[in-house]
This record gives C-alpha cells, sequence and structure tokens, in this order.
C-alpha cells in the first residue's frame, strides 16, 4: 500500500527526472532509429515532452488524421531539455520548453521561427495568449498550458477554518516547523519570496536577493526539505503538511483516490505563472509534420482530450468552451482572478541571473 | 613455460588494441573535453571560449565550496568508516563458511546490484519514512507494550509519535552504508580468503586470544585488501549526489549536487568542470595515497 501510494501522484516532472538523461537517451535512440527506417523523416515527428503531459489517444488519433507517426520522449526539467539541445539537436522536431526558456532558446538559436500560416489553429488560442511577452508575435512558441506555483496542504493539519493563504507559512514562519517541503528551484523560491516582500519577482534589487537569503537561513530550521518537484508525493505519503507545489499537480493528487484531505491555494500575495509551449528547434528534420503536429495539438477537439486527462489550465479558448463545469469551476486549476491580477510570469534575465540565484541557493543549503 | 608479451607481440597487440581503443575514445577524451572546460569562459548561452583562465578554479576554492568540499569529505569518510567496521565481520564470515554457503552469501551480497540504484533509494524511503515500515514495526510494538502496561495496571504509554528518520543527515549515512556496503565487503573478502591460515592457526597456538589474532594477525596481513575496499568506497560517496538529493533534509547538499546544478540550471559549464576536477584531483591523492600503502605492505610483506 505504501509504495504504490507513493509512486501513484503522477507529476509532470516525475520520478524520470532522477533516472537523468541516460534513460531518456536510450528512449531516443529506438526512436531515432525509427526514424531513420522510416525514409527521410517524412512521415514521422519526434516529440520530446514532459511525463504525463499528452492525451491518451492524442498520438494515434494524429496518426489516423495524417499518417504521421509521432515518437514522444520525455524530459524531466527543462535543464535537461535545454542541456541535451545546447550540444546540437539530437534530431527532435517539437519541444516542450516553458516561458523562460522559449526566451533563452531563442537567444541562443536553438529554436526557430515558426511559420503562422502552417498553424490556423492558432486562432483557437485565448487573445491574452495569441502575443507573449516573453515571445513577442508568438514568433518562435505556441502555448500548451499555464500552470501556477502555490500551496499545497493537508486540510487534517490545519486549525480549525484555516487556509493557509501567505507565503509566510512557507518562507518566514515557524508556525509549520519540520512540516513544510519547498521546491529546489533556486529562481522560483527568491522570486516568490520576492513576491512576499511585496515587490515584482523580475530584476529583483540586489538589497532584496540578501533580505531573501537571510530569511530563508532563517526559516531553514523550519523546513524538512527541499523537494525534486516530488511535493505532492511528500504530501500524500505523510512526511510533511504543507508544500510549494504547481496547481496541476496537486489536482491530479487531489482527484486521486484520498485526495480529499488535500487542497490547494495561491497565496494572495500572488504567484508566478509559468507557461509551456510548443517550439520547433533548429535542425529538427521534419519542420513541416512539426507545424501540422503543433496545429493538431492546439486543435479543439485534439486539445480537449489532452486537458481532460493532464488536468492543467489550457490557453486555448476553443477547448476551455467544450470542457465541463468541473474544470471551469475548480479553483485549484484556475485560481481567482484577483490573485491572478497579482502573479507575474518569469522573464529570462539572462545566464548571470541565474548563476547569481544558483549561488544564493547553495549558500542556504550550505548555512 | 611462462611467456612474456615481448614473444607474441601481434597478439598482444590485437588484444590490447580495442580496450585502449575505447579507452581514449569514450574516457580520455571526453574527460580531456571536460578539463578544458574548466579553464574557459562563458561568452553566451552556449559558447565557451577557452581562454585559459583560472578564475573557475578560483572560484571553486572560495571558503563556500571549501566547506561543502570538507562536507562531503566528511560523510564519504564516515560512510567508509562504517562500511568496513559492518564490512569486516561479513566479508570474515564469509571468507570462513563453507563452500556451498559461500557461494549463496557471496550472491546475497552481489544481489543489490541486479536492481536500479534509483529503485533501492526510493525502497529505502518506504522503508524509513514516517508512514514506513521501520515506523510500523515500532508502532506495533509500542502498542503492544502500552498494552501490557494497562494488563499490569500502570499508565498506558499513550499515542505513538513517529520517528522521524528521512530528510536529514542520518538519512544520507544509512543510504550511502547501505549503498556502498557491498563494494567494501568484496576486496576484503578477496583479501581475507586468500590469506594463509596456518598463521592463525599459529597465532592461537601460541596462546593469542580470538579477537588479538583478528587484530595483529588478520588486520595486517588483509591491509591491501582493506585499502582497496575504503578507496572503491570512499570515492563513490565522495561523489554521490542522488542519495542526497532523495533521502537528504536542507543542509545535506554535497559536492556532486553543486556541480550537478551547475551543467543544469546555473548553465555553468566552466564553472561545473573546475568543482568536477577538483574532485578528481582528490580523486588522485586517494589513490596514490592506497598505492603507497600497498607497496609498503608488499615490501614488508
Amino acid at each position: 500500500m505504501a509504495k504504490g501510494r507513493y509512486l501513484r501522484g503522477a507529476s509532470r516532472r516525475s520520478i524520470l527526472q532522477q533516472f537523468g538523461a541516460a534513460a531518456v537517451g536510450i528512449s531516443f535512440a529506438g526512436g531515432l532509429s525509427a526514424c531513420g527506417g522510416g525514409g527521410g523523416g517524412g512521415n514521422t515527428v519526434n516529440f520530446y515532452n514532459w511525463d504525463t503531459y499528452i492525451g491518451p489517444t492524442t498520438l494515434d488519433d494524429f496518426r489516423e488524421a495524417t499518417g504521421t507517426t509521432v515518437n514522444m520522449s520525455l524530459f524531466a526539467t527543462n535543464d535537461e531539455l535545454f542541456a541535451r539541445l545546447r550540444a546540437g539537436n539530437p534530431g527532435f522536431d517539437v519541444i516542450v520548453p516553458s516561458n523562460e526558456f522559449v526566451t533563452r532558446m531563442s537567444q541562443a538559436q536553438l529554436i526557430q521561427e515558426l511559420d503562422h500560416a502552417q498553424i490556423p489553429n492558432m486562432s483557437n488560442l485565448l487573445p491574452e495568449f495569441q502575443d507573449a511577452a516573453f515571445d513577442p508575435g508568438r514568433r518562435y512558441s505556441m502555448p500548451y498550458t499555464w500552470l501556477v506555483l502555490g500551496i499545497g496542504y493537508r486540510k487534517s493539519a490545519m486549525p480549525a477554518g484555516f487556509v493557509p493563504n501567505s507565503w509566510r507559512y512557507l518562507f518566514d514562519s515557524p508556525q509549520f516547523t519540520q512540516r513544510i517541503a519547498l521546491l529546489s528551484e533556486s529562481a522560483d523560491l527568491i522570486r516568490l519570496c520576492a513576491k512576499y516582500q511585496g515587490i515584482s519577482l523580475n530584476n529583483i534589487p540586489d538589497a532584496n536577493l540578501t533580505s531573501i537569503e537571510q530569511m530563508l537561513i532563517r526559516q531553514k530550521p523550519h523546513i524538512k526539505a527541499f523537494h525534486e518537484d516530488d511535493g505532492q508525493d511528500l504530501l500524500a505519503s505523510g512526511e510533511i503538511d504543507i508544500v510549494l507545489e504547481y496547481n496541476g499537480d496537486m489536482a491530479q493528487l487531489m482527484s486521486a483516490e484520498g485526495g480529499e484531505d488535500f487542497d490547494f491555494v495561491v497565496p494572495t500575495e500572488g504567484t508566478l505563472i509559468n507557461s509551456d509551449c510548443l517550439c520547433i528547434p533548429i535542425g529538427a528534420p521534419n519542420a513541416a509534420g512539426a507545424h501540422a503536429f503543433i496545429n493538431y495539438l492546439l486543435d479543439a477537439e485534439a486539445g480537449q482530450k489532452i486537458t481532460e486527462e493532464i488536468q492543467y489550465p489550457t490557453p486555448n479558448a476553443a477547448v476551455a468552451a467544450g470542457m465541463g463545469a468541473a474544470y471551469q469551476g475548480n479553483p485549484v486549476i484556475f485560481p481567482p482572478a484577483d490573485v491572478m491580477a497579482r502573479s507575474e510570469y518569469g522573464a529570462f534575465e539572462g545566464d548571470e541571473r541565474s548563476r547569481l540565484y544558483e549561488e544564493i541557493f547553495t549558500r542556504i543549503s550550505a548555512a | 613455460m611462462e611467456q612474456t608479451w615481448k614473444q607474441a607481440k601481434a597478439a598482444f597487440a590485437a588484444i590490447a588494441v580495442p580496450p585502449i581503443a575505447w579507452l581514449v575514445l569514450f574516457f580520455l577524451v571526453p574527460m580531456g573535453v571536460i578539463w578544458a572546460y574548466s579553464f574557459g569562459e562563458n561568452t553566451g548561452p552556449i559558447t565557451i571560449d577557452f581562454t585559459g583562465t583560472f578564475a573557475n578554479y578560483a572560484r571553486a576554492v572560495e571558503p563556500l565550496y571549501l566547506q561543502i568540499f570538507l562536507k562531503s569529505l566528511i560523510v564519504a569518510g564516515i560512510t567508509t568508516v562504517l562500511c568496513l567496521i559492518i564490512g569486516f565481520p561479513v566479508a570474515l564470515a564469509i571468507a570462513f563458511a563453507s563452500p556451498r554457503a559461500k557461494a549463496w552469501l557471496l550472491l546475497l551480497i552481489m544481489l543489490p546490484f541486479w536492481t536500479n540504484l534509483l529503485i533501492r533509494t526510493f525502497a529505502l524511503i518506504a522503508v524509513l519514512r514516517e508512514q514506513g515500515y521501520v515506523n510500523f514495526a515500532l508502532e506495533w510494538l509500542w502498542n503492544n507494550a502500552s498494552g501490557f502496561m494497562t494488563l499490569i495496571g500502570l499508565q498506558p504509554l499513550g499515542e505513538y509519535e513517529p520517528l522521524t528518520l528521512l530528510y536529514n543527515n542520518t538519512a544520507v549515512i544509512i543510504g550511502l552504508v547501505y549503498v556502498h556496503l557491498p563494494f567494501m565487503v568484496l576486496p576484503l573478502y578477496s583479501a581475507l580468503d586468500r590469506m594463509d591460515r596456518s598463521l592463525m592457526e599459529a597465532s592461537l597456538d601460541l596462546g593469542a586470544g580470538h579477537l588479538r589474532t583478528i587484530l595483529l594477525v588478520v588486520v595486517p596481513l588483509a591491509a591491501p585488501g582493506i585499502a582497496s575496499g575504503i578507496l572503491i568506497t570512499f570515492i563513490p560517496a565522495l561523489g554521490a549526489y542522488l542519495t542526497p538529493d532523495l533521502l537528504g533534509g536542507t543542509d545535506s547538499q554535497m559536492i556532486a549536487n553543486v556541480i550537478e546544478r551547475q551543467f543544469k540550471r546555473a548553465n555553468d559549464w566552466p564553472f561545473g568542470a573546475a568543482l568536477s576536477f577538483l574532485l578528481m584531483y582528490l580523486t588522485f591523492i586517494a589513490i596514490a595515497a592506497q598505492a603507497f600503502i600497498q607497496r609498503k605492505s608488499e615490501r614488508r610483506g
């Protein structure tokens, strides 16, 4: 029972992460040889995606509709995706980086410009997703999902009627001492602390970085673990009561068996919004097929099957219109409008910045 | 008649060339590239210039990183000592078991290698966590003890509070000892198995007790095995990153975790390479020390 439960909460960034690039490389080698045998890559698309991030029949449906076979292989973090492509595209046609990495990869000339004429389903997107600050004019990317970080918690461990609706309970309070787990992503952590301090999560001033570091070092004795995006599993197994996690991961946990004791809240200070996007890397063997596949994923019916499975917010108006009230009105999937209004996308601020955040996190861990 | 390789150069070359080519192509060349990176500078998100700078090493020996190196050395050292203390009696028992039992015991030692390290670590999580098997067993004992106390008219013990066994440095050391124990047992076993038993018999006949015989006769004779066991345990333990990542708490980071993050999150390959090579230099020192001990003991023997 115990072990099954631990492994059940399927995550976008799952156990796969720990296997690292090696396991992914093996699965992909199969995909590539299949591609080579298929004759020039004309009828094959190599799709590099997150785990549990596609509909159960999507790839088969696409093959039936177009005759193109999709080989899907999986990555676990944006860093892994980036590290794999920086030495040259090993044969991927479609990849799914998050917003910041769309900017970083376009700057590094790892992804190519999209031909919007080949993606007519772009018109299905909600108006606010037709353009994006991280990719002006959507030149390089089409949105696939969006997601927010928030606080997942165990209802029975809270005082009666209490909702931990502030970042304070994670970053700056002994209330849940040794029952807290935080995501071990340095940039996300520091940016959310900035939100807690009431400033923008982009262009954080040095003075705030110093005070954030001190705050987290002060909070460290109360934190049980920095988790590798498996926070929902730590919560489910009873190790902790309150965790920094993505809304989709918590929605999956809450819809699973025994999920009624868990809830998710986006703190009133606002949060970090991410958007995972479909892109075509430079050197894709089948760019035409990649465009057709991206167009298919933005289709109303195909998109609905994906969304029903993965339970993430969709940027697709045509898909949203077809989804039921249980999805549309789910406050975990769609946080309240006033909280969303105080939330921001994280911009890519250059590699120097990522290194600075990483060093701050190393200092916090070593303190 | 004994032949040296000089008498069969062609055959020797045919056998030696493939492994040497393999070593050069897949080990020395990639290592050389990483070594070159450690003297490089980031000039863009994916471009590195080989400028010959020592800036990466200068940063790697800052107190922050030295402190993490030191912590990793301590954790790996404790792991090695525990492995030696636990592994030596095990190896001794296997060496003195009957041939039939010996085969089974060695199989048991090697069995964990058939399972992926990640799976074994997750299994350890299932054992150690608050709702894990250790706590289940303790809770069962606690409740029975509590029932017994009530039975004999004493106060019951109250609610069982699960022990926190995961997400701290102890958990990391438990995990590292668990993973590395076979690496210690196997070289110890091979040293003890080859030992001349008559020397032990002589020691016992001449009046030394069992403990004295082990400490003064067996241990010195097994010294080369102990040295290679220590080395083969210490080096991978020093570079462990999965175990501290999965079992560790907020202050359990080891140097390999920092290196991993340089290659991934921080996208700073030159600095990651410099840290890796510092670790490598430490490893070379350890190997040199082991060779020194071996030579000394051979000279004495």
